[in-house]
Parts: structure tokens; sequence; C-alpha cells
């Protein structure tokens, strides 16, 4: 019954797997998801329940009816009744609003949102930290403590399919604890209106087997990750200054202004889960940011020759 | 007929003022449980293991409310006229009033319990 539920409710959402709370992968959106289902039963056959009262009464001929009986009826059925159903309904929701406990060996991971994308820290226990951006992996059946705050404006980090949705806040750190339950690839947002691009603020998210994320931020980790195949785009992107703003881990490029961009050869997304990152939308985005992504911070290259966009496009494509 | 001192109920007047305890009994208890939360999050982080000073406020709302209901309870039975129990008369009023009161302490009991409730189950200020 309730896998049928839940298979109708994702036929709703359009089967959208992806990013959707009716396709949960954590367990406190599987929580809400059981919720929900509960609810909209339960608010189904009370609806019923009514029609057929009310089909009944307006049916039922003049006097059929007594004074009393009728005001039993909306003592029983007015005010009793709603008093219990909303006493279960709380007693059953309140747990469920209980946030998640974490253990201080849990792997921590700073989230911090700006205009327009999502600068991410793997702090795993006892570990040196990673510094990523605009993608997340978690690995499932581990409790994951999302540290989350803003640098700017007011931010909210939501993966439908994994939990709730936490605010950002610059100056204040909130702490959303979640446990990932299957392994897939599923998409956040963020939820709360942060200027002209909010709508292209999204991240994407990786839940990943424990053995596979373990060697993933092994790998994730070695000290030269630049690709030093490509002298020429390299060269490309230390002339125009790209590393005045961005860092790639193995390089003399180390600032922390814009996004991270070590391993972007891996992303499965290009500016904040919005375009597909191949070599052309690459070159399209250092060249004019702003055509994808109106009011995103990072200046127009439209002077840039082509040829050099494109080489470095072509060079972070290939940073392993 | 007897001389007996009338009871507790019967000596106290009803009134629309008296209409209002209840519901003014879970407002009050509504901002106390607000000022009650945000003290011990700005001062400990956390709810006590046993919040003394909340669960004695909530006791002491719910046996007012009760009491409220209470004395209404037996306004509400003082034998007068016949239903409906709409007319002009001193009794109508009060059997009105009185029922009223005794519909609204049901109804503040139920929501200062409602608003207690989430205490026993969220034991941190995030």
């Amino acid at each position: 019954m309730r896998r049928l539920a839940a298979t109708s409710l994702l036929a709703v959402a359009g089967c959208n797997a992806h990013q959707s709370a009716l396709a949960p992968f954590g367990e406190e959106a599987d929580d809400t998801l059981t919720l929900t289902i509960v609810l909209a039963i339960g608010a189904l056959i009370l609806a019923s329940g009514v029609a057929v009262l009310a089909w009944r009464a307006a049916r039922s001929p003049k006097g059929a009816i007594s004074h009393e009986g009728g005001m039993k009826l909306v003592l029983w059925l007015g005010a009793v009744g709603p008093a219990v159903i909303l006493t279960v309904l709380l007693l059953f929701a309140l747990p469920a609003m209980r946030p998640m406990s974490a253990a201080p060996g849990d792997l921590r991971i700073r989230v911090e949102g700006e205009q327009f994308w999502w600068r991410v820290r793997y702090d795993p226990a006892g570990e040196a930290p990673l510094t990523a951006a605009n993608e997340i992996r978690v690995p499932v059946g581990r409790t994951v403590v999302f540290d989350l705050t803003a640098t700017d404006v007011i931010h909210s980090f939501w993966i439908p399919g994994l939990a709730g949705k936490m605010d950002m806040i610059p100056g204040r750190t909130n702490r959303l604890v979640v446990r990932a339950r299957k392994a897939g690839i599923y998409r956040g947002v963020c939820t709360e209106f942060c200027g002209l691009s909010h709508a292209l603020m999204a991240f994407d998210v990786i839940a990943m087997e424990p053995a596979a994320f373990d060697a993933w931020l092994a790998d994730a980790r070695r000290a030269s990750d630049g690709n030093e195949a490509d002298a020429g785009g390299a060269a490309a992107f230390a002339a125009h200054g790209c590393g005045a703003c961005h860092a790639i881990r193995g390089t003399a490029h180390d600032a922390r202004i814009g996004p991270d961009l070590s391993r972007f050869g891996e992303r499965r997304t290009l500016g904040a889960g919005i375009l597909q990152p191949t070599i052309e939308n690459t070159a399209a985005f250092i060249r004019d940011p702003h055509r994808f992504k109106p009011g995103a911070r990072m200046p127009a290259y439209k002077s840039m020759a082509p040829a050099d966009a494109e080489a470095i496009a072509r060079y972070l494509k290939g940073l392993p | 007929m007897t001389n007996r001192r009338p009871r507790l109920y019967e000596r106290l007047r009803v009134t629309l003022w008296t209409l209002i305890v209840p519901p003014t009994l879970w407002a009050g208890h509504f901002l106390f449980s607000y000022l009650w939360a945000a003290i011990s999050c700005a001062k400990a982080g956390e709810f006590a293991t046993f919040p003394w000073l909340f669960v004695a406020g909530t006791v002491i709302a719910l046996l007012l409310i009760a009491l409220a209901g209470w004395v209404a309870w037996h306004q509400a039975r003082i034998p007068g006229d016949a239903p409906p129990h709409q007319d002009s008369t001193g009794v109508d009023r009060l059997r009105f009033i009185a029922k009223s009161t005794l519909l609204l302490a049901g109804l503040s009991f139920v929501a200062v319990l409602y608003t207690a409730l989430p205490v026993v189950f969220l034991g941190d200020c995030r």
C-alpha cells in the first residue's frame, strides 16, 4: 500500500527523482514522505466521511434528526474528534522533528552560500580539510553534519530528497545532520531569494557507497591536482589572471574569492548546477558569465580571444 | 429550602470578563513558553533535562483553566427556564456565558497541552 502510494506520488512529481521530496534518498526525507502520505490518506478519509454525513443529513426527512442528537454530533465530531486526531498527529510528527544526533567523529561538511554559488569544505575528523565548490558528495549510511553559513546575504540550503531546508545566515552557523540511505545523483537548490540569479543557484549531490567515498576523498586530497599536460591552457589561465579569484590545488593559484576549480573535470555541471560542463559552455561562460548568470560577481572577459577561452576551458576540463 | 452558605461557584459573579479567563491563561502560557525557550537557548543552549520552571508554569496554567472550567460547569447547570436558554433573563444569560466559558476552558486546556508538548520531544535549540 505504501509502495503504491509512493509510486503514484512519484508519478505526480513528473518522475523527477533527481530533485524531489517525493523521491527521498535520506532518512529525514523518508520520514517527511511518510508523514505526507499519512496526512493525505487521513484527510481523504475525513473529507469523505464528512461528505457522506452531509449527504445523509441533507436527504433525511425533516424531524428525523433530533436536536439532542445533533448537539452530540457537534460535540463528538466537532470538538472531541478533532482534538484527538490533532493530538495523535502531534505525537506522530513531533518525534520526526527531533534533529538527528551527531557524534564528534562524524564527517562535517561546511557549505557557504554566496551569490550565486556554494563554497564547500569537507572536514573529516582528524584529517586535513578539502575545499570544493558547487558539488557535494556524501557517504551512504554515515551521519554527515552540514555546517551552513553565508557570506553576503541569506541563502537557504535544500536537498529535497535528503532532508528539510535550512537557512544560511551571514555571521551564524546552522547545523543540519543528515544520513543518506541510497546511492545516486541528486540535486539541491537555494530556497531563499538571494538576488538576480537565485533561481540559477543549484548544486549536484552525489551519494556514494562509503568505500567509494573514502577513495574519492583520498584521491581528491592528493597534492598535485593540476593538469600539467596542458601547458598552453595553464599559461592562459595564469595570463588572464583567473588565479586572482580561483584556486586549483597543486598549482600556485590559491585565491579564495571565487569557486575552487580543483577537479573541475569531474563536476557534473557548470555555473552551480545550470549548464552542461562542455568545453564550449565553459569557454562561453568565461567570456560572458552574465549571459548565463545575471548578477554574478565574476567579471566578463569579452575581450578575451575565443581561442584563449577555449584553451582555459580545455585546461579546466582536464583537471582530474 | 435550607439556609446554607452559597457555594463558591454560586457566590462568584458571572460577567463577560470571566469568559476571557481561560483564553487569557492560554495566551499567557504561550508567551511564557516562548520566553522560557528563548532564555533557555540564550543562556544554556539547550533545554534542561527536567525543565521544572516550564513544568510548573504549565501545571499552574492547566490548574487555573481547570478551575475556571469547573466553576463554569457548575454555573451552567443552575436550573432555570427550559431550553434553548436564549431569553434575556438573568439565569439564561448566566447559563449562556457559563457554557461558553466551559467550552473555551476545554479549548484552552488542549491548547496549553499542545504548546507544552514540543518540550517533551525537542531538547536542543537548533
